[in-house]
């Protein structure tokens, strides 16, 4: 039977997640069908069908589906469910939060942010904010999963040409409402994809010294993120953190600035390629993850950093 | 209203987890456990709810061995009012959670179930979701701030791209995220008392629910250490590295 992959799109544009989801799918060795389901979404549909490795695009275009709230999504991906022996999802927040209402209506166990397939029912997911790695079997007749999008490389977007159809709406389910979103806007690239990240930890002091992240940021083309404490104590929003309930992300360079590297922190962030952290305290944690370490006052270091990269 | 929480006792946020050398588990012998980071907040959250008049009483529940019920008592002395422990020792999942939620819930018919949004040991991330869809009722999950208003509560979620404002019926299940509130620490007299506070024992047979495991863990294994780095002594140093070492600038 084939494999499922819920597409995530503001309805407008198909989520760059999906397309590591569709990677592990295709690992799974059956036929990749992508649902979309979305209100006024046939340009996310379009772009899913150009996805490589896609057999068939499944498009529920319906007013109830237009703020992915989980309660209708996952009625409808039930109602599908019978079609398929696995169903994928990127493990973002809004794979997390729909998938495992799937699973439950289902009656089986989800299997949470895979890191690796190792056969159509066995897997690798990280444990203990990944201190430890469990390869788990599933015995459900339906592998319901989310996906680690840092441990599958994208699928190509342009070359597949999947057949486009549509499935009916299953109907509103009358239990929750979307009031409004306020998402941050940024000129720097997203951070869950970005080949670079700058982050800073409580060490930054505030939030308006961000903006010497942000300088290093725009002169290395940069993503800005900060741990859980800085966030905490309000100096960036939440969308910013990197960790273990925050982003995990694995970008080719990763600088950590006055982040101690706490347990929580390092689960976000310690498979990037090459990990720079600067510190005052050269004991902080973060050295020992850190390929390149600086021990040295950030309000000194970080701007002598950004000279550095204009010369 | 009476208000639901759901909490977990787990190993330390501080301890680093040790993997077994047999390869089937985590050692958790003689280690600091203590109440999921999570299902702190999500106490914290009832508790307000009462002190704000909208909760009138608030059962804490855990599922696990004997010494669950210390996560019972720490809930209990940050100020709930009675507990239920679901006494168990076999490892349960997120799936074999939420139907024994679900029970407890058909009988104590709550208004509103508080859970944390992930547990830090097997990072699943799904009981919250399964116990509303099992209940057959709406999910808030990653919540920052809650309101309660009549019927229905509207819920600030934090989403990959920023925050999410939804308004879900209640009854409804709300997963709490790290920046819905600062838990409170028990006070000594608080702790004295939640040792009087009764709290029911009860096991998932004897609420119907069959927690066989799903999954089977094959092994568990130590993920590869990173190869140990250098100092550098300068940001001159540092950048010479990255461009010409490292050539990722």
């Amino acid at each position: 039977m084939a494999t499922l992959v819920i597409a995530e799109h503001d309805n407008a544009a198909l989520g760059a997640a999906t397309l590591n989801a569709v990677t592990a799918a295709a690992e799974l060795g059956a036929d990749v069908d992508v649902l979309v389901a979305g209100s006024g979404c046939a340009a996310v549909a379009e772009a899913a069908a150009k996805v490589a490795g896609v057999t068939r695009v499944r498009v529920a275009d319906s007013a109830e589906y237009a703020n992915g709230l989980a309660e209708s999504l996952a009625t409808l991906i039930v109602g599908l469910a019978g079609d398929y022996s696995h169903i994928v999802a990127a493990a973002t927040t809004y794979g997390k939060n729909v998938l495992p209402r799937v699973a439950a209506l289902l009656d089986v166990m989800q299997i949470s942010d895979i890191a690796e397939v190792v056969s159509a029912d066995t897997f690798v997911r990280p444990i203990y904010a990944g201190n430890a790695l469990a390869r788990v079997q599933s015995s459900d007749a339906t592998k319901v999963i989310t996906v680690r999008t840092t441990k599958f490389a994208a699928a190509d977007d342009s070359s597949g040409s999947a057949a486009v159809e549509s499935v009916d709406a299953a109907g509103d389910a009358g239990l929750a409402s979307f009031v409004g979103q306020q998402l941050s806007e940024s000129d720097r690239p997203d951070l869950a994809s970005a080949k670079v990240v700058i982050s800073g930890g409580r060490g930054m002091q505030n939030g308006d010294n961000f903006a010497m992240l942000d300088e290093v940021a725009a002169k290395l083309g940069a993503a800005v993120g900060a741990s859980r404490a800085a966030v905490d104590a309000g100096f960036v929003p939440n969308d910013y953190q990197v960790g273990q309930t925050g982003k995990v992300i694995a970008p080719e360079l990763y600088i950590a600035v006055g982040i101690s590297g706490a347990i929580q922190h390092l689960a976000g962030m310690k498979d990037s390629k090459v990990i720079v952290a600067i510190n005052k305290d050269e004991e902080a944690p973060i050295f020992q993850v850190a390929d390149y370490g600086l021990v040295a006052d950030l309000f000194e270091a970080v701007p002598e950093l950004s000279k550095a990269l204009d010369g | 209203m009476k208000v639901l929480v759901a909490v977990k006792r787990v190993l330390d946020p501080q301890v680093k987890a040790r993997v077994k050398a047999d390869g089937s588990g985590v050692d958790l012998a003689n280690a600091k456990m203590s109440m999921n980071p999570f299902c702190e907040n999500a106490v914290e959250e009832a508790l307000r709810l009462k002190e704000a008049g909208v909760a009138s009483e608030i059962v804490a529940v855990s599922i696990g061995p004997a010494k669950s019920e210390e996560t019972i008592r720490t809930a209990l002395a940050m100020g709930a009012d009675r507990g239920i422990h679901v006494v168990t020792d076999e490892a349960v999942e997120p799936l074999g959670v939420a139907k024994i939620l679900a029970a407890v819930a058909g009988s104590e018919a709550p208004g509103l179930i508080i859970t944390g949004k992930q547990a830090i040991d097997d990072d699943s991330n799904q009981t919250g979701q399964m116990l509303s869809a099992l209940l057959g009722w709406s999910q808030a999950t990653f919540a920052s701030k809650l309101a309660i208003d009549g019927d229905s509560a509207t819920v600030t979620r934090e989403v990959d791209g920023g925050l999410e404002s939804i308004t879900v019926k209640l009854p409804a299940v709300v997963s709490a995220d790290l920046r819905l509130n600062e838990p409170r620490y028990a006070s000594l007299p608080n702790i004295m008392k939640a040792k009087k506070k009764p709290v029911d024992k009860t096991d998932p047979a004897s609420l119907g629910v069959d927690v066989s495991p799903r999954l089977a863990v094959l092994e568990v294994s130590e993920p590869e250490a990173r190869a140990a780095g250098v100092i550098v002594g300068s940001v001159a140093e540092l950048v010479e590295k990255l461009k010409n070492e490292a050539q990722v600038i």
